[in-house]
């Protein structure tokens, strides 16, 4: 148990990382605003629009495509749907944390950290595959 | 009742969901889908659709205030993340295959355990031998103790973490949860890493962890616009109301009340899969 030295406080570079960890909130709390700010938006205007008794979500009908792919719900923003618009507003949503990796990979090649460019790489291959191709 | 009504007091009850989430300290998402399923008969995959989203929302929400008290970790939060994303992949896989039962009976498990864990002592961990991996890893930091002093720590058990955090990723992918209680074992129990830095890392990783199911969940038609919406903007409001009043608050008894609540929705997610009312 001895032969543990902890390392030294104040690790080089650690400044650096308060910097990315600063600009990443500020990105991330942007982000959400933006997209609540949207999703308000379309929210308001559905309800503006439709004063039929609420829907019934018991059993579970997958939504329909122009709802369910990027393209279509950009589509759907341009002709004005009001649900499309809540959907631009969940894109933008997800785009924060992907975002967010983004900026941590800047981050690390600023530091020259290139271990933790490759991890943080490979977390965003991942995030773009989810968002893409899973399924 | 009509599209109005029906929004207005989804949004209430958001918000309620998401300010004892963010009070308790479980997060919005644990709290959502029981409320969704059992009081407004919601099936379960709209539900945690709602949920992924409003996790998302809260967890980046957040994130500001968590960077300013300098105790999260972003080596650390990254490393992990492979293995969150990856169980992510995996349990969002998951709902398009398994039955809706059985998906409400692992939730009322993980809400049991929620419950329990959200009320247990907290034991600091003694340091040990750090994990060579760990080192070449340079999965350590220093925690801020004082106004000057600080406190250096190296993680230990570097593959039973990893192995924790791809667990916590399949149930948030599973359930649409942000798992924060299973990413903290990982974190505070395997990998020995200061509590604060654990559940501050923790919320950190949860809006990548989260999004890594949304492009799956929003292909298979889980993500239904007026459910989200007023879901989503609730959560937030609640979560964010609730951080506030946290700083202040004396919060053992109100953990307490809560935990019991939490234990309460999950024996009748449970009941309710078993009896096929899911």
């Amino acid at each position: 148990m001895s032969s543990f030295t902890p390392p030294q406080p104040n690790p080089p570079g650690q400044w650096t990382d308060q910097r990315v960890e600063t600009w990443v909130g500020i990105l991330l709390r942007t982000g959400v605003m933006v997209a609540a700010a949207i999703v308000l938006t379309g929210g308001v205007l559905y309800l503006a629009q439709n004063h039929g008794p609420r829907p019934d979500y018991r059993t579970f009908h997958p939504e329909p495509s122009q709802l369910t792919n990027f393209s279509a719900i950009v589509h759907g923003v341009a002709t004005l749907n009001t649900e499309s618009i809540i959907m631009l507003g969940l894109l933008v949503l997800i785009a924060t944390p992907v975002a967010r990796v983004v900026m941590c990979i800047v981050g690390f090649l600023f530091e020259r950290d290139r271990l933790y460019v490759v991890i943080s790489t490979v977390v965003l291959l991942i995030l773009l595959y989810s968002l893409f191709f899973h399924s | 009742m009509t599209a109005l009504e029906f929004s207005l007091v989804l949004f209430l009850s958001s918000l309620a969901a998401g300010l004892l989430g963010a009070l308790s300290g479980l997060g919005g998402g644990v709290v959502i889908v029981p409320v969704l399923t059992i009081l407004f008969n919601v099936d379960i995959h709209y539900a945690i659709g709602a949920s992924l989203v409003s996790v998302i929302a809260t967890s980046s929400g957040a994130a500001a205030a968590y960077v300013r008290e300098g105790f999260s970790n972003i080596r650390i939060g990254m490393f992990l993340e492979i293995a969150t994303t990856l169980g992510a992949l995996f349990g969002a896989w998951l709902t398009t295959r398994v039955p809706t039962h059985s998906i409400g009976f692992i939730f009322g498990l993980v809400l049991l355990y929620s419950a329990f864990a959200s009320i247990k002592k907290h034991h600091e961990a003694l340091a040990q031998n750090p994990d060579p991996l760990a080192l070449r890893l340079k999965l350590q930091g220093s925690l801020p103790t004082g106004p000057i002093s600080q406190q250096a720590y190296v993680a230990q058990r570097v593959p039973a973490g990893f192995g924790l955090m791809t667990v916590a990723g399949t149930l948030s992918g599973l359930l649409g949860i942000g798992s924060g209680a299973v990413k903290v074992i990982a974190m505070d129990q395997a990998m020995r890493l200061p509590f604060k830095v654990s559940t501050t890392t923790s919320n950190f990783m949860i809006g990548v962890t989260a999004a890594a199911s949304a492009g799956l969940y929003l292909r298979s038609g889980y993500l239904a616009p007026a459910l989200v919406f007023p879901v989503m903007l609730g959560v937030l409001a609640g979560s964010l109301i609730g951080s506030r009043i946290l700083v202040k608050a004396r919060v053992r008894t109100l953990k307490l009340v809560f935990a019991l609540v939490i234990a309460a929705l999950g024996v009748e997610m449970i009941v309710n899969s078993v009896t096929g009312k899911l």
